[in-house]
């Protein structure tokens, strides 16, 4: 249980790890982008550490990382297809930061540093506290652009639009941009370190 | 696209870290001093270059023939994995001095995303092999600028007084997005004026 729960704030990837920073910021736009690249993100944590801890007595060490980049892709591969059918939308909107999955340090580091030493069990289990850590993170950020740069919450592109009003129609655009992004994960980042701090106490 | 326009779009309007995310892992985990700033925007130059170069022609003299897009994300980031091998066995073969300078940040680049992502966004704008190439490169050296100045940053910072919480990461995020914010003065329209559209 403990470790279900590591994920949320003393080990959150985004926060804390400062692992998969890429996604987290381009995708953080809306609210409703930020739930679809952490699902896809968690799909793909979950089977990529499920296999991995599988072979871990068969992949050879020295060929490890290569090996564990091929399982990666290739459920990177089927959540991008299975997207593309499903939910097209999302899939456009979020575009090549779907295949970029591959390369999103969360999966290859947790591989790394948890799947080839621990059972199926335990790796799931730390599959699922780092995808629920890092959707807590994406949300975060994508919450806070998307109240400040469009005045609006989306939760599901047609219908679940909440407008704040007042921000809606003078939203401060900066917050949309690169610039924004970033100015925003630093300041998330220092909160999330005081929030650390002090629930540790 | 003109050869110069996709130069000046890479290196400035569409700046790989500032503008679209690309590559952020490294922008905040190597920029800490200029010197190892350098060696790792070298280093990403060198593979990006190379790397749009052959998954261009993987692209076409493979993947589409074979009707096999589907494979694409798997055999691109094989084909950098051991580009980036490759590259590490033949600089520290035939010269150690560049090895030494750069040996450390190659391993790290295969997980760079800014690799596949310039390689991912030349194949999507069905770019030819030379624009392809130019891309890599212009990609790689507005990396390498972006990192230059946030290390030259970073390193004032390490003597200013801040804030426990915002030290290291935080601030140095803030840092690059007030860059961010300056460098959207290269935007579409300055591109255009500059070359035409």
């Amino acid at each position: 249980m403990k470790n279900l729960f590591k994920g949320l704030l003393r080990e959150n990837p985004i926060f804390v790890l400062a692992l998969g920073l890429c996604p987290a910021l381009a995708v953080s736009t809306t609210v409703n982008n930020a739930l679809g690249m952490s699902a896809a993100t968690i799909v793909v944590l979950i089977g990529s550490n499920l296999v991995i801890s599988l072979l871990r007595k068969q992949i050879p060490d020295d060929i490890h990382i290569p090996a564990y980049i091929v399982i990666i892709a290739a459920f990177v591969t089927l959540v991008d297809m299975a997207m593309q059918a499903y939910f097209p939308a999302l899939s456009k909107s979020l575009g090549i930061f779907i295949p970029l999955i591959v390369v999103n340090c969360i999966i290859l580091g947790r591989a790394e540093a948890f799947a080839r030493k621990n059972t199926v069990g335990a790796s799931v289990i730390d599959a699922i506290a780092m995808g629920v850590g890092f959707t807590v993170g994406l949300t975060a950020i994508a919450l806070v652009r998307e109240v400040f740069g469009a005045g609006t919450i989306t939760i599901f592109p047609d219908g679940g639009v909440i407008r704040i009003p007042g921000l809606v129609d003078k939203p401060a655009l900066v917050f949309a941009f690169p610039a924004g992004a970033l100015i925003v994960m630093g300041f998330l980042q220092a909160f999330f370190r005081w929030l650390g701090e002090v629930t540790n106490k | 696209m003109t050869y110069i326009g996709i130069i000046i779009t890479y290196v400035f309007v569409s700046n790989l870290v500032l503008s679209q995310f690309l590559g952020l892992c490294p922008f905040i985990g190597v920029s800490k001093n200029t010197e190892s700033a350098m060696g790792m925007g070298f280093a990403v130059t060198f593979v990006m270059s190379l790397a749009t170069l052959i998954t261009w022609a993987l692209q076409h003299f493979i993947l589409v023939p074979l009707n096999i897009v589907f494979l694409q994300t798997v055999t691109f980031i094989l084909v950098i994995a051991s580009l980036v091998q490759l590259v590490e066995m033949v600089v520290r073969k035939y010269s150690p001095p560049l090895y030494q300078a750069l040996g450390i940040y190659l391993p790290l680049i295969t997980t760079n995303c800014g690799v596949l992502g310039i390689a991912l966004i030349s194949v999507n704008k069905s770019y030819g092999p030379m624009e392809s190439f130019l891309a890599g490169l212009s990609a790689g050296i507005g990396f390498l600028i972006a990192l230059l100045f946030m290390s030259g940053i970073r390193e004032r910072l390490d003597t200013e007084k801040v804030p426990k919480h915002l030290k290291g990461a935080p601030i140095a995020f803030i840092s690059g997005g007030l860059m961010a914010l300056a460098f959207m003065a290269f935007d579409r329209a300055l591109l255009t004026n500059l070359i035409g559209g």
